[in-house]
């Protein structure tokens, strides 16, 4: 018990953020929101898990990343392949010259599925694969600069590098990936239908718990050791190293977590939104997710979520109505929060948190009479 | 390097640095016995930091070897000469500001120092008593929850020899410990060096000559790469070469 509290929550305050958190997705939205913006909800929280990984590994381990949607590409690409097989069964493409393989290879002249696609007709393969393929890459990324002590602005660009790359391949590779347009129309898992409305409650729900799941994990490494070498090494990396520390081995690790939990986020997306494309693996939407998760405070687990939540509500109000206006105005909204509040909301919600308490407590009062008190605190910020 | 096993704890051979053919150590031969404290002093740019720098893996050298406890250690990367036995405080204090007292020694506790092992650690009883026994030593056990950050200048060159205590090296090496302390912390500071040089070889660098008195068994003066003199204190202070070096400075 005092494990739990401790160790996942972390202590008082982490436990209150915690429940929330979880108060406001699993029960304030699913109430006060119709099953359309619950699915946006949905979306928008599939871009916490890469904003989260952030936290662990800029926040914390200071090594910033400008490739996430590497991973999160990668996890959603993954779970996008199984179930393009699954619609592309040979009744749904008779009309195609060969019938059995998805469309976009059939419009490329393609009259085979490649070989590495084979595996993904496994649901238990592509389930692994989600997690290991991610991790894997970024083990081999972080072996290859982290050993040869390359961090700071370098792996910053060669991430951004990489997932420059990875969005020329997929959208060069049309035959074996579906190019610019991503791979689409999917449609069932095992036979359900995960279109329905029922599915897109039901890949809430699992977004929702997975989320949750991954906070309660990177606290539990941000409460051990390893939490303090991470910031340690963020402060005197020399001096963790003179400690007798691998330092190389603590960023790999950290490194292949913030990929794998990245590419959970990628595969619920593909399950919420029902198609992956290039659009969410290359820089642009790499750089997004660091802004969330400034936004949020890098420091705050759970200010990431908030990060994300807030500027994507504030982008599908914005962009739907000045949507060139938009990417400066969160380009200005970045500087802003790096220059005045570099803990973002978190740091806010710390500094003023008594202050909005008690006001809080003044509206929950307000409304106590009548029995609407349905009042959703917004923030916090503890790890 | 084919010298046969010493009972040295640490043996240093014909080493030598060049960086860009400037040598900055320049075939240095050096020994230090067990509970030996031994000072290196020498001009600004003398080469002293460089030495340390070599010993514990920082730079790597051109030709020589160093043989701590008949084990080579020029082969050897950083994290595995500190889990051999050696211990480097560096010039500037080096301690995590944000981290408390308490955690900065814990960070430094020779235990879960892999990947796995760290995520595993748990601060039992012995961890916890081990930390207040250092931290009594360095005269922090009153300030452990404060955050680093706040400490003085003279703590937090405490500090960080507490966070080499901590893991009980062979060798011990601290690159100018007294610098920016206040005349009773040195005297503090001595006192320390002088209590935790048993049991181990303890090489300091150190400029104040006042403080070198209280605490050398042995000095060697270091000067442009290479040795000038080498002894007790009062030998090397007799010394012709040694007052001309520090009196043509
Ligand atoms: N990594 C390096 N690259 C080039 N020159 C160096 C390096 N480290 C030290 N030096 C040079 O070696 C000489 C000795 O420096 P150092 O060992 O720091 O002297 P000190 O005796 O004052 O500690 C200096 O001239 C310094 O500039
Ligand atoms: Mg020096």
């Amino acid at each position: 018990m005092s494990f739990m509290y401790e160790k996942l929550l972390g202590g008082k305050n982490g436990t209150v953020g915690f429940v929330l958190l979880a108060t406001l997705i699993l029960v304030v939205f699913p109430l006060a929101l119709d099953g359309f913006r619950l699915n946006l909800v949905a979306k928008y929280l599939t871009y916490a898990f890469p904003a989260i990984s952030l936290v662990l590994l800029w926040g914390y381990g200071g090594t910033l990343s400008l490739g996430q949607g590497i991973f999160f590409g990668l996890g959603g690409y993954g779970m996008a392949m199984f179930l393009k097989l699954e619609a592309s069964s040979p009744e749904n493409t008779a009309i195609q010259s060969t019938p059995g393989i998805p469309d976009f290879m059939d419009w490329n002249q393609l009259t085979a599925l490649p070989w590495f696609w084979e595996p993904f007709n496994s649901f238990t393969f592509t389930l692994l694969a989600i997690l290991i393929i991610p991790s894997v890459f970024a083990y081999l990324i972080g072996v290859a600069m982290f050993k040869r002590r390359v961090g700071g602005v370098y792996f910053a660009i060669i991430t951004q590098v990489v997932s420059l790359i990875l969005t020329v391949l997929i959208v060069g590779q049309q035959g074996y990936t579906g190019g610019i347009n991503g791979i689409t129309d999917l449609r069932t898992l095992h036979g359900w239908d995960i279109t329905s409305d029922f599915a897109k409650n039901l890949f809430y729900f699992i977004t929702c718990f997975l989320l949750l799941a991954v906070i309660l994990m990177s606290r539990f490494i941000l409460t051990s050791k390893f939490g303090r070498l991470l910031l340690a090494m963020r402060d005197k990396e020399d001096r963790v190293r003179f400690s007798g520390y691998d330092v190389a081995n603590f960023k790999i690790f950290i490194f292949c977590f913030s990929a794998m939990i990245s590419a959970i986020g990628g595969a619920m997306f593909t399950l919420s939104v029902g198609f992956m494309s290039p659009s969410f693996v290359g820089i642009v939407p790499s750089i997004e997710m660091v802004i969330f998760a400034a936004v949020g405070g890098r420091l705050s687990l759970i200010g990431a979520v908030y990060g994300c939540l807030l500027i994507n509500f504030g982008k599908t109000a914005f962009s739907e109505s000045f949507p060139e206006l938009w990417l400066f105005l969160m380009g200005g909204l970045f500087i802003a929060v790096v220059m005045f509040f570099p803990n973002g909301l978190a740091g806010l919600w710390e500094d003023h948190s008594h202050h909005i308490k008690k006001r809080l407590g003044f509206i929950t009062s307000l409304f106590s009479k009548n029995d609407t008190a349905a009042v959703a605190p917004k923030l916090e910020g503890s790890n | 390097m084919m010298s046969a096993n010493t009972d040295f704890t640490l043996a240093v051979e014909e080493l030598t640095v060049s960086f860009d053919g400037f040598k900055a150590v320049d075939n240095l031969n050096f020994y230090l016995d067990k509970n030996e404290l031994h000072v290196v002093i020498g001009p600004n740019g003398a080469g002293k930091t460089t030495v340390l720098d070599l010993i514990c893996g920082k730079t790597k050298s051109t030709s020589g070897s160093i043989k701590f406890m008949n084990k080579e250690l020029t082969k050897l990367s950083e994290h595995e000469i500190v889990r051999a036995g050696v211990g480097r405080k560096f010039q500037t204090p080096s301690i995590y500001e944000n981290l408390t007292v308490f955690e900065n020694l814990e960070v430094s506790y020779p235990r879960g120092r892999g990947v796995f092992g760290s995520l595993m650690f748990k601060r039992d009883a012995e961890v916890e008593n081990k930390i207040l026994e250092i931290a009594k030593e360095i005269m922090l056990d009153h300030m452990l929850e404060t955050e680093a950050a706040l400490l003085s200048h003279g703590q937090k060159q405490w500090l960080e020899i507490g966070m080499l205590l901590i893991q009980d090296p062979q060798l011990l090496m601290l690159d100018e410990p007294v610098a920016g302390m206040s005349v009773k912390e040195r005297e503090q500071t001595a006192e320390l060096l002088n209590k935790i040089s048993a049991g181990r070889s303890v090489l300091v660098i150190e400029h104040d000559m006042e403080f070198v008195a209280q605490i050398a068994h042995k000095v060697t003066v270091l000067h442009q790469g290479k040795i000038l003199a080498s002894g007790d204190m009062d030998t090397v202070q007799k010394d012709p070469k040694v007052i001309e070096v520090y009196l043509g400075h």
